[in-house]
């Protein structure tokens, strides 16, 4: 689960790390408040959505005078904001951060996360930071360091140490940047964190160590021990269609093609997008019916999919090792009923009474198209759709 | 012989009275899986399905001589599950559960090394050696004895594989799953089957996501006088980056993390790739020449 900027701050602060002071604001009127609290001369203020590349899309701006401020928000909130990292129609601004700008003297590039490598976590950092990492990493991978932690392992003071003589730094900048290192571990081993990204990492006036943009997903099948992150998700943030899908404990993710999918499986459900994209079509959606995959549960899914108006014919996949295919096939066709189905459906069941339940498909009178292999499926569906 | 499960095994079930547990345990009993009890807290000494419950891990091998378990336990509580199992010091745990937080994980991971425990999973449909028995949740009858032995990271592929191979049959099935942190990998595998004289060829299905892909590639291409033909298929081309699909180890992150890089490791490695999961039988035949 990811979280906002000016939440992931707030976490951090809780471990002692040196965060900007800041408010975050839903409406203008609230800025002013929050202003003469602040009383810094200069402001930054920055639109809170859930992916990077806010600053060229008009998503941060430096601040000089309440006036200012006001007016930046104001046009902020309510915003479109749309980045390499959001869909084509982008991200509405709902929520604003204003928070201290600085002076900044150095920027650094500094991040934790979960190494699927070493079954631990590795921190990566780099002297060139408040840039794009992933073109640092093509252009000068030198500039990148790696730390890899043993799994369950901790950060050690000498590992922090490293760190910090990697950075070229010294004396207090030194000692500071070091204390902040090994709270930011501290916070992402507490809260059971997947990701926490520093860019920049900075060192501003005075040689304070301040962590200026923050970016932190969270494990989820830690989120029941994870009370206070989890009450941070930002439901505005998701797809309609994702949530009611997380609501039935359905594994949903909406893409950018024309095809429905419904499988049993996330290794099928990719290898079915795959197939259908190997045949010139384009999934609508990846879509893995998790668990076991019960009348109910189909129907349930069948229904979210079909209401997708993006897509133009779908297609079920089910291997059902245990699960009976006559049982799915009912299932299929009262959802049918239900919705009056007038989009081609192609089904694939293997499984258990397999023949019973393609006839119960044939005999429905809806266009139920039941085909015998994954290969027909694909094949029917991507031919079907381009009608 | 085949690998992990053998006709010498003898198996318990870690949340054995459990719904889970209980009806995967019938299946796995059915199928003449040598089940020789099972693991509920606070239910020992009563009997289930048959067998024995105990209390503990070490109660169950004290009195079975139990060496290998399935863990059926609930997220929260699975990763103490298979610690518990490993103290116990059986041969082999195949955790099922899905859903087990990272960070328990990574703790299994430090306490497992240097102890003669094989983990398999979690997140996994398990193991399933076709007329010996199966710990987990693979269907028996889509499985036939023979000689080719599977390897994969997603369930029900594995399942599409056991289907495509029927006629060669497969000495071992094994479901590594989608997890980041997990215990036994592709190269572990691999390992296990060159080195089995009943397996003839290897199927790996992989996913995008990690590297671990990449590190079985590697390993093939190490082999020299023993090695045996191997084919693959790796889920996940049309994926779009940095978006998580289902499995927890399913994103792409890096340049070596996509279906594409890994498939042409695998290729340079002298592996039979399927463009498709429906050509994966083919692939295997081809690899073989049959």
């Amino acid at each position: 689960m990811d979280i906002h900027e000016y939440q992931a701050k707030q976490l951090l602060s809780k471990f002692g790390v040196n965060v900007p002071p800041g408010e975050v604001v839903y409406q203008t009127h609230e800025a002013e408040n929050i202003l003469s609290w602040l009383n810094e001369d200069q402001i930054v203020v920055k639109a809170q959505v859930h992916a990077g590349g806010r600053g060229k899309a008009g998503g941060v701006k430096v601040c000089k005078g309440d006036d200012e401020v006001v007016k930046t928000v104001d046009k902020m909130i309510g915003m479109n904001i749309v980045t390499p990292q959001t869909t084509e129609s982008g991200k509405t601004v709902r929520r604003v951060y204003l928070e201290k700008a600085y002076n900044i003297k150095k920027e650094f590039y500094f991040c934790i996360t979960v190494d699927r490598e070493t079954g631990g976590n590795t921190i990566v950092y780099s002297k060139k930071g408040g840039v794009n990492i992933e073109e640092i990493a093509e252009k000068t991978p030198k500039e990148i360091h790696k730390l890899k932690i043993s799994p369950g392992g901790d950060l050690l003071t000498h590992h922090a140490r490293t760190i910090v003589y990697n950075l070229g730094l010294s004396g207090k900048t030194a000692k500071g940047a070091q204390k902040n290192i090994l709270s930011i571990y501290k916070a992402f081993t507490s809260l059971d964190a997947a990701l926490i990204e520093i860019n920049p990492f900075a060192i501003v006036e005075n040689d304070e160590i301040v962590m200026l943009d923050c970016k932190a997903s969270f494990d989820d099948n830690a989120l029941y021990r994870q009370r206070q992150v989890a009450e941070m998700k930002d439901e505005n943030e998701y797809d309609p269609l994702e949530l009611e899908a997380a609501r039935h404990d359905l594994n949903y993710v909406k893409l950018d093609g024309n095809i429905g999918l419904m499988v049993n499986g996330a290794g099928l459900s990719m290898a079915t997008m795959d197939i259908i994209k190997y045949y010139g079509g384009e999934a609508a959606n990846f879509m893995d019916v998790a668990g076991a995959a019960t009348p109910e549960r189909v129907a349930a899914a069948f229904k979210l999919i079909y209401r997708d108006s993006d897509v133009k014919g779908i297609l079920i996949n089910i291997f059902g090792g245990m699960m009976r295919c006559n049982d799915i096939a009912e299932g299929l066709v009262n959802a049918s009923k239900e919705v009056g189905l007038n989009k081609p459906l192609v089904v694939r069941l293997e499984g258990t009474n397999v023949e019973m339940g393609m006839e119960i498909l044939k005999n429905s009178g809806f266009p139920i198209k039941p085909v015998e292999t994954m290969e027909e499926a694909a094949q029917k569906v991507v031919e079907l759709v381009k009608k | 012989m085949a690998v992990l499960l053998t006709k010498e095994s003898k198996v318990i079930c870690q949340g054995f009275t459990g719904a889970q547990g209980t009806f995967h345990s019938e299946r796995a009993i059915e199928y003449n899986t040598n089940i020789v009890g099972g693991v509920t807290p606070e239910k020992g000494g009563s009997k289930h399905l048959n067998v024995p419950v105990f209390n503990t891990v070490e109660e169950a091998k004290k009195v079975t001589g139990c060496n290998a378990s399935g863990v059926f336990v609930p997220p929260p509580f699975a990763a103490d599950a298979i610690m518990e199992a490993v103290e116990a010091e059986l041969d082999l745990v195949v955790c099922i559960t899905d859903g087990i937080p990272t960070s328990d994980m990574q703790r299994v991971r430090r306490e497992i090394r240097g102890s003669k425990t094989r983990l398999v999973g979690p997140n996994c449909p398990g193991v399933l050696t076709p007329g010996v028995g199966k710990i987990g949740i693979i269907p028996g009858h889509i499985c036939k004895p023979g000689r080719i032995g599977v390897v994969s990271r997603s369930g029900t592929l594995s399942y599409e594989s056991a289907v495509q191979t029927a006629e060669l049959g497969q000495s071992t099935i094994i479901g590594i799953g989608g997890d980041p942190v997990n215990g036994t990998n592709f190269v572990d595998a691999l390992e296990l089957f060159l080195e089995d004289p009943e397996t003839d060829g290897i199927v790996l299905i992989g996913e995008i996501g990690g590297t671990a892909e990449i590190d079985g590639a590697n390993f093939i291409k190490s082999w020299k006088d023993n090695k045996k033909p191997v084919a693959a298929f790796v889920a996940g081309a049309a994926a779009p980056k940095g978006r998580k699909l289902g499995h927890a180890g399913a994103i792409v992150n890096s340049g070596d993390e996509t279906a594409d890089a890994k498939k042409e490791a695998l290729r340079s490695a002298g592996v039979e790739v399927a463009d498709t999961i429906t050509r994966i039988g083919d692939a295997m035949r081809k690899a073989m020449g049959v």
